[in-house]
């Protein structure tokens, strides 16, 4: 998927907006098995803008099916590097990195945080799938990072003790 | 006013890594301050990474981003002297913009 290419932004933006409503409106009504082609471009579309809807839900799972649509796979291609214990969850240092190719975004979820969805970053094309953040983790939580490649879903977890929270810092 | 953007981006042949602190209270709404009243939450959603008019990084972001947010990320295709552009908006509307140059 090229999505970001963004040789032409606003008009693509415009027209990815529209032709994503069309195809969301295509999933609702013919369901995925005929509507699956355009899957793709409806998710490119709706992840253009800050997805609002996601980050404030509660719940990991939820969170990852608000800013998706659907679940991801576990895959063993993603290098997840965080703390086995963080002794200030204000600042936890989170990077990840993958084989995979064609990505154009990643995600990272705390599902023990107030709200799960932490960051979600898009990756246009040209721009190398491996990124460092630092997070705040309110307590002992997985931290799942959702990665997007050739138009699906694979993830990577791993659990950070966390000994004194840091949901504000 | 002094920016609230520090970027390093350093070209290596032809892939440049970007280094990038923000000062920013990220705030997340959910911390009582002294009086037990909760600080309103005040974060920053979306980080955009510009190169040639052409946006290499964007970052959205909820309120679990740390303090004074760091973010280090790599692209292809810019050479030393290139200029990148970067720019943030929180959830309160305040915005903030600088140009860097790749070395």
């Amino acid at each position: 998927m090229t999505t970001f290419d963004g040789d032409l932004p606003v008009t693509r933006r415009l027209v990815l907006r529209g032709a994503g409503s069309v195809a969301l409106a295509g999933l609702g009504i013919a369901g995925l098995g005929i509507a699956s082609f355009h899957a793709p471009e409806a998710l490119a579309a709706a992840n253009d803008k800050y997805p609002e809807d996601a980050f404030k839900q509660k719940d990991g799972t939820e969170a990852i099916k608000r800013l998706y649509g659907r679940p991801a796979e576990p895959s063993d291609k993603i290098k997840l590097d965080a703390p086995e214990i963080a002794e200030n969850g204000a600042v936890v240092p989170i990077s990840v990195s993958t084989s995979l190719t064609d990505i154009t975004s990643i995600a990272f979820v705390v599902p023990e945080n107030p709200n799960a969805l932490a960051a979600y970053y898009k990756i246009p094309q040209g721009t190398l799938p491996s990124i460092a953040n630092r997070l705040k983790m309110a307590k002992t939580s997985n931290i799942i990072v959702i990665v997007e490649s050739g138009g699906k879903l694979f993830s990577a977890t791993k659990e950070v003790k966390v000994t004194v929270g840091g949901c504000g810092g | 006013m002094a920016s609230s953007i520090r970027v390093r981006a350093i070209a290596n042949g032809d892939i440049t890594e970007v280094q990038t602190l923000i000062q920013h209270p990220m705030d997340s709404g959910f911390i009582k301050d002294d009086k037990g009243e909760f600080i309103p939450a005040h974060y920053i959603r979306e980080l955009t990474f510009e190169h040639n008019g052409k946006a290499v990084f964007v970052a959205d972001w909820g309120t679990a981003v740390s303090k004074d947010p760091y973010v280090k990320f790599a692209f292809k295709g810019a050479a030393k002297g290139d200029e990148l552009k970067v720019s943030w908006i929180d959830n309160k509307g305040e915005t903030d913009t600088a140009t860097f140059k790749v070395q």
